[in-house]
């Protein structure tokens, strides 16, 4: 039930949306020109496409964040489940979390955590 | 969870029990007996988030505005309404008839999708906030990874929006706002790691409940006012508000990603924002200021009574806008960070923190360390 809520959330959000575009459409004026359509360059031409080649700096960062995102999602088991557990599992995630910190410090060496 | 009765039994004793019942648990009670008064708990449910999201995005614009200007020694909107309060909903009336303008090289359809991620996401989360005892649409048992996992999807919204659109801008905008989410998440994550650590649920009803001793931010030995300040920041950074907005830092990229975005669809970005805000600012006081729970000091019984006097929802309310006010101020006090120190900010200061703080707070749950143990 819980997540059916949810989901009658998200239908409704996208409704606001729909809803909201639908009755703009209506009322505001169109009056699309060659000019006004195209791209935003305060006033400049643009040339060319804006899809283009990107600086691999990102890559590096989003690949960081998959490290350290799907660490986080193994820790939540272990952090709902920890009252019960006692000293190994205090170990074991210690261990665990040791590896990924050495593995920061080594990016960090490196210069992966450099923006260039 | 609605069938514990070790509620409240601090200070007090008697005088308070609050029995926690989220409006889906009554729609499930009702659908055995009458179908209709569950339907009606759904559509109940769905019109309180409609109005909760009008009236924040009319409430949270026109205070930002006047927040500003005061800061600044300025009046802000004085015109519209008295002291101005109708400014937001003139400027709503004019946004909703503005031309739609959707540029001849963007991909269309990507282009119209992007403003619907962006706003489902906030609607989301607002439904499994606890505001008060009685007041709380869903309790999803995993509420804080769902709150990670829908906030996360945010940046989608962003990147789709400024992609979609085709110009320099708004790629360049989208591509930063990327990054920054992405890295911002991670210390976000750890953070709110130390609160279920001790709280020993993900359920947001039962963080708030766990807090029946003291709030986090104090309870845990340091522990948690160091979680506290890490997820304010990395948050603050989440739904890039000043000193974090360079994705749309109008100096450099006129709007950044929305740049492209015209008329009641830049609106939806713009709303997106606030609620994002006021987000941030429920689930902050929901973890670690204790949620609905009063104020309460050890052993002042008098002191006690007269905190529960208060309602639970003004508590709620109290504390989130203290956050959203603390989020504002930044605005008008920090300067705006470099991409590069951005990055640093994050990778080098306040990932190692968080990483050495989640430990930390590991070793004080095991030796059973924390303030105002339970009786």
């Amino acid at each position: 039930m819980d997540y059916f809520f949810v989901l009658m959330l998200a239908g409704m959000s996208a409704a606001m949306v729909a809803g909201g575009l639908a009755f703009s459409f209506l009322i505001a004026p169109h009056r699309p020109g060659a000019i006004k359509n195209s791209p935003y360059e305060c006033g400049e031409p643009p040339i060319g496409q804006a899809w283009v080649q990107f600086n691999v700096g990102y890559y590096l960062f989003g690949l960081l964040f998959l490290v350290f995102d799907v660490e986080a999602a193994f820790l939540y088991p272990w952090a709902v489940a920890f009252h019960g557990l006692g000293f190994m599992a205090f170990l074991e995630m210690g261990i665990f979390l040791l590896v990924l910190i050495l593995g920061l410090a080594y990016a960090w060496k490196k210069g992966a955590l450099e923006w260039v | 969870m609605n069938s514990a009765p070790h509620i409240i039994q601090i200070a007090l004793g008697a005088a308070s029990s609050w029995q926690v019942k989220t409006v889906s648990e009554r729609a499930a009670d009702a659908l055995s007996s009458n179908i209709w008064e569950s339907i009606a708990y759904m559509a109940v449910a769905l019109a309180a988030v409609g109005l909760l999201i009008t009236f924040l995005g009319l409430s949270l614009i026109y205070v930002e505005r006047k927040l500003a200007a005061h800061f600044q020694c300025r009046l802000g909107p004085m015109r519209v309404g008295p002291h101005g309060i109708f400014q937001t909903l003139a400027d709503t009336i004019k946004l909703l008839v503005k031309e739609d303008i959707i540029p001849q090289e963007a991909d269309k359809p990507m282009h119209l999708l992007a403003p619907f991620l962006c706003l489902a996401v906030p609607v989301l989360i607002l439904g499994v906030v606890p505001y008060s005892p009685m007041t709380q649409i869903a309790d999803v048992n995993i509420g804080v990874l769902f709150v990670t996992a829908v906030g996360g999807f945010g940046v989608m919204g962003i990147l789709l929006g400024g992609w979609s659109s085709n110009n320099k801008w708004s790629m360049l905008g989208a591509m930063r706002a990327g990054a920054q989410i992405i890295s911002y998440e991670v210390s976000a994550t750890l953070a709110l790691l130390v609160v279920v650590l001790f709280a020993g649920t993900m359920s947001l009803a039962g963080i708030v409940e766990s807090q029946q001793q003291g709030w986090w931010i104090w309870r845990a030995h340091g522990v948690g006012i160091v979680a506290f300040i890490v997820y304010v920041i990395a948050s603050t950074a989440e739904i890039n508000r000043t000193p974090f907005d360079i994705p749309e830092g109008e100096s450099e990229l006129t709007a950044g990603f929305h740049t492209e975005y015209s008329g009641l669809r830049f609106s939806f970005f713009f709303l997106a924002e606030f609620i994002n805000m006021f987000v941030v600012a429920a689930l902050t006081s929901t973890l670690f200021l204790g949620g609905w729970m009063p104020f309460h000091i050890g052993e002042w019984e008098a002191f006690n009574g007269v905190m529960d006097l208060v309602p639970p929802g003004v508590w709620f309310v109290g504390k989130s806008s203290f956050i959203i006010f603390v989020i504002m101020w930044f605005r008008w006090t920090f300067p705006r960070l470099r991409v590069d120190q951005l990055m640093h900010l994050e990778w080098k200061v306040l990932l190692p923190i968080g990483l050495i703080n989640l430990l930390a707070a590991a070793l004080l749950v095991l030796r059973h360390l924390y303030f105002f143990p339970a009786a």
